[in-house]
Formats: structure tokens, C-alpha cells, sequence
């Protein structure tokens, strides 16, 4: 279903500003493919777009920081509350061609893709490690740890696992892919250190957007020859080597 | 009960278009609703030459509208003739080429392509305020203006409507000047020229300093210049800016215009343009209007 009102089943602050929410839907996501949420009467005018966490017994997780107002309402949403849907978009991860061992990086609320990519990655019987980078409180882990053959954190504050970041703990050559979402400072350096090493890296992008359908162009994002691509449609998943970060 | 609408010759099954850079080609919205039931599809601002836009943040959401500064990008008039244009077609809805320049030349050149090609309508973009070269300005002084309307004038036989920007000196002044130079119907309005300020960075947000508003919060004031034009010109008038319901189509054509545009509303709900629809329909019945040309500046005094 392509736009849909959908009912709240959960909505719960799992760490400071961040939200974990649960909503009954149909849709069959592909991991690292996002929606755009919103609540009805916002008084923002635009959805949000917020990447799937996870998707099982039919039901959709997001995880959210309040950043705000717009998010700010989506976290003051109640069981029972109504929220409307357009998606599943974007191109997401490319699961279906991995093989051996792949490595997924997140950073912040960057995490929030890699549970439901990892455990899509597990059913299809490829090997997954979490490297997961927090600033001080972390999330998620539980069902990391869950999912993943191995996770390892890093927190900016030293208060879980790695004192520094999350690049620190990753060694590319021993994937034969990493995946990586979170902060442009954290993708241009885990993109450097797999071109370094050889390996394939995807990085999925969290610019502001509009339609999320590829019409209005506000998310573009830069390419290496300077050509314009479109975070809702092309991406939000790119091939490291292929963005111009700095753009 | 006829929602037809008549716009320069080109007939329209309903008076509601997409507007230019909302909508993309039209392809992008077709998996969300039936692109046949609209009465017109604008395509995206085009240019002779392909453009590449603007660097840096290109959007920022404001209380009850957004700024762009998508600054044009497009893969220019002949791309989108040979690409894009067979599928628009295809949709069932009118076809309206957006066509914006930089240069009097560019236009015609522009304008002499479209003229060979399958489209219903042209429409006239002298009103974008995020190019720096032209654009904009084509806008702002009528006597410009009209030397770029009559230019492409020559160029192009179809029907060609313009696009006026809400940042002329005086758009009264600015729909009479383009009427006078060969425009047969008016769009209006493009969005405002506005700005927002980054307090962490402590500078401008868009680089290009200012940006374009769009969203409710310029629907009053379209409205008013759509009144103002509507009682002034010969021409069919099409409203826009702002509008996401019903009741604010019906403001628009009970003002004067023959036909609205929906832009901004699109991103809040991908089939939005169809519950307008649906909701003037509605009204039409609950009011015993036959024809929605009753309606059409009803409210003027």
C-alpha cells in the first residue's frame, strides 16, 4: 500500500530523545528502505522520513530522535492514535546479492535500519557484525546482540564498550561488504578506510526531503561526476566510492 | 455536474493541475493515483540546456509552508522531449511544458523546440526566484517581461501561458503587460522570495541567500493577486499558491480563476490533488451547481 492510515500500537522513549513506535501494516519492506511518517493535523506541513527498524508479525518498528517539532509530535503520539504512511521507499540495502560476511556501521540514530537488515541478512544465511558508535546512552543493543553474529560499541563518552568512535572498531578486511548509516563525517570515514582495504561499501544518506518520491529534487546529494542524485529515489542507499561526501 | 474547463483552446477534464516542480514528469505520483483523472500535469521547470542547480540545502520547512531552492535542475528541453515527454503523454492528463531560461535567447530557442513537439500547453516561467541569472528578474519588471512574452511569442505557435512571480513591482501591472504581449492565459503565483537563517552557523541557510515560499502560509496573499489579475485581464487567469483542500480550489475559482495548480499539498499526501477534487465535486452537489463555470469569479464584487 503506498499511503495508508495506520494505528499506533507502541510509542516509547528507549533512550533520551529517542523513540521506538510500532504500527500494524501489510507491507512487505526491503531492509534500509524508508517511510514517510506523519501525524494527522500536524501542525508541520511535511512527513518525516524514518527509515524501517524492523518488520515482523506484521508489524512496522521505527526508531526516531526527537529533533524537532515535527518529530516532537510523532513522539507524542498515543496508542490508538492514528498516523498516515507513504511507502515503503528508496532503494535499500542490496541483501539480495551478499555473501560471506558483511560488517554494519551504524552512528546515532544511524543504528536504526541495521536490526531489521541484519536479521534479513541472517534468513538469507549471510554472516553479521553490528559495530554500532552511541555519543554516551545506547539503544538497540539487546536486539543487535539478537541478530548479529558480534556487536560491538563504541560511545563518544567512554560509558559503553569503545571510549571513541565507532570507526575505530572496524576493520574492512574482514567483510566482504560494509553497510553503513549515521552522521556524513562517519560515512566519509568508513568509505575511506573500505577503499583502503578493498571492500564494498554502501552508505545510506538522511538528507532532508519533500515528496520522498523523486519529484521536488530538495534531497539531492552530489555524485563523484558532479551529477545530482536523488536520496528518496536513487538512494538512500549509495555505493561509498560513487558520492562526493563533501559536496 | 461538468468539472470541464476550457483553459486557450485546450480542454481540461477538471480545473485542477499539477503544479511545475512539485510533480516531477508525473511518472513519479503514478503508483499513487490515477494520473488520467487530473486535468493537467506541469512538468518540471525546463531549460535548453540541462542544469545541474543549486549546491547546499535546498529546502526548509517553515510554519505552514517550505522554502526551496532547487535553483531549475532539469535535463533540459530536448531530454525531456525525447525521454520524458511519450510517457507524460500517455498519462491522460493535458501536457503543460514549464519552460524557464536565463537569457531571451535561451527562451526562444527553448520555445522553438516545444512548438515541434506533443505538448497542450506551454507555460511561460519568467517568475523563478532561485537562478541567478534572469529568471527571476524576467519577472519583476514588466517592460522585461514583456519583451521576453513577446519574444517566444514569435517562437512558438500553441497556446502559451505565463507564470508571473508574486515579487513583480506590481502584478497588476505585470499581467497586463504580458497579456499585451501575446500570453493567453496567466498562471499565478510562483512562490515568494523569502529567507531563513541558520542560528547555530550564524549565517544564511540557503546560499543563495533567499529562497522560494511555498505552502498555506501564501495562500491569502495568492488569492488576493488572483482577484486583482482576475478583474484586470481578458485572459484566463490559473490560481495557485498554497491551495491543499477543497475549499481553497473553490476560493480560487470563485475569485476569478478558470483553473487552480496544485504544488506544495502533493507532498503532504501524495493524492492530494484527487481528495480536492473529489471535495469540489461535492460541493457542486450539495450546492446544485451543473456547471463549474457558474462558479467562476461568483465571488467578485
Amino acid at each position: 500500500m503506498p499511503y495508508q492510515t495506520a494505528t499506533v500500537d507502541e510509542n516509547i522513549e528507549i533512550s533520551p530523545g529517542v523513540f521506538s513506535m510500532l504500527v500494524p501494516c501489510a507491507d512487505r519492506a526491503e531492509a534500509g528502505q524508508f517511510y514517510m511518517l506523519r501525524k494527522p493535523r500536524a501542525s508541520v506541513l511535511l512527513p518525516r522520513p524514518i527509515s524501517v527498524c524492523d518488520l515482523k508479525g506484521g508489524r512496522l518498528r521505527f526508531l526516531y530522535q526527537v529533533v524537532g517539532r515535527g518529530t516532537e509530535e510523532l513522539a507524542a503520539l498515543r496508542p490508538g492514535d492514528e498516523l498516515c504512511l507513504t511507502g515503503p521507499l528508496g532503494n535499500g540495502f542490496p541483501v539480495g546479492q551478499a555473501s560471506g560476511k558483511i560488517a554494519l556501521v551504524g552512528g546515532g540514530i544511524g543504528v536504526a535500519p541495521m536490526l531489521y537488515t541484519a536479521r534479513c541478512l541472517r534468513e538469507l544465511g549471510v554472516a553479521v557484525d553490528c559495530i554500532m558508535g552511541y555519543r554516551d546512552s545506547v539503544f538497540l543493543t539487546e536486539e543487535l546482540g539478537r541478530a548479529a553474529g558480534r556487536l560491538l560499541i563504541a560511545t563518544e563518552s567512554g560509558a559503553h564498550g569503545h571510549k571513541g568512535l565507532v570507526t575505530a572498531l572496524l576493520e574492512p578486511r574482514r567483510y566482504t561488504a560494509v553497510y553503513a548509516c549515521g552522521p556524513t563525517p562517519m560515512l566519509r570515514a568508513v568509505t575511506a578506510l573500505c577503499q583502503k582495504a578493498g571492500t564494498a561499501v554502501y552508505v545510506s544518506l538522511e538528507n532532508k526531503m519533500a515528496c520522498g518520491l523523486g519529484a521536488c529534487l530538495v534531497c539531492a546529494c552530489a555524485d563523484r561526476q558532479g551529477k545530482n542524485r536523488r536520496v528518496c529515489k536513487d538512494g538512500p542507499v549509495f555505493r561509498g566510492e560513487d558520492l562526493d561526501l563533501d559536496a | 455536474m461538468t468539472l470541464k474547463t476550457k483553459l486557450c483552446g485546450v480542454t481540461l477534464k477538471n480545473p485542477l493541475i499539477m503544479a511545475s516542480g512539485t510533480f516531477g514528469f508525473g511518472a513519479e505520483f503514478a503508483e499513487y493515483m490515477d494520473l488520467s483523472a487530473l486535468g493537467g500535469i506541469c512538468s518540471k521547470g525546463l531549460t535548453l540546456h540541462p542544469k545541474q542547480g543549486n549546491y547546499g540545502s535546498r529546502m526548509w520547512e517553515t510554519p505552514a509552508g517550505m522554502m526551496n531552492s532547487v535553483g531549475l535542475q532539469n535535463p533540459g528541453v530536448a531530454c525531456f522531449i525525447s525521454d520524458e515527454l511519450p510517457r507524460m503523454r500517455r498519462s491522460g492528463a493535458a501536457v503543460i511544458a514549464n519552460l524557464g531560461g536565463g537569457t531571451v535567447e535561451e527562451y526562444v530557442e527553448g520555445a522553438r523546440l516545444l512548438d515541434s513537439a506533443d505538448i497542450d500547453l506551454l507555460e511561460l516561467n519568467i517568475s523563478c526566484p532561485n537562478v541567478k541569472e534572469g529568471g527571476a528578474n524576467f519577472g519583476i519588471d514588466p517592460e522585461v517581461a514583456a519583451g521576453v512574452v513577446s519574444a517566444v511569442r514569435g517562437a512558438f505557435r500553441g497556446p502559451m501561458m505565463v507564470k508571473l512571480s508574486p515579487n513583480a513591482h506590481d502584478i497588476v501591472d505585470m499581467a497586463l503587460a504580458c497579456e499585451a504581449a501575446g500570453a493567453d492565459a496567466l498562471s499565478l503565483v510562483n512562490t515568494f522570495k523569502a529567507m531563513a537563517i541558520d542560528i547555530h552557523r550564524r549565517g544564511p541557510v540557503f546560499r543563495n541567500v533567499s529562497a522560494g515560499l511555498s505552502g498555506p502560509a501564501i495562500k491569502p496573499i495568492a488569492l488576493r493577486m488572483v482577484y486583482e489579475v482576475a478583474g484586470a485581464v481578458k485572459v484566463p487567469v490559473v490560481g495557485l499558491g498554497g491551495i491543499a483542500t477543497a475549499t481553497d480550489a473553490l476560493e480560487f475559482i470563485l475569485a476569478g480563476a478558470a483553473a487552480v495548480q496544485i504544488g506544495t499539498a502533493s507532498f503532504v499526501k501524495p493524492d492530494i490533488a484527487l481528495d480536492i477534487l473529489a471535495g469540489i465535486e461535492e460541493y457542486m452537489e450539495r450546492n446544485k451547481v451543473k456547471d463549474l463555470r457558474e462558479l467562476r469569479g461568483a465571488a467578485r464584487l
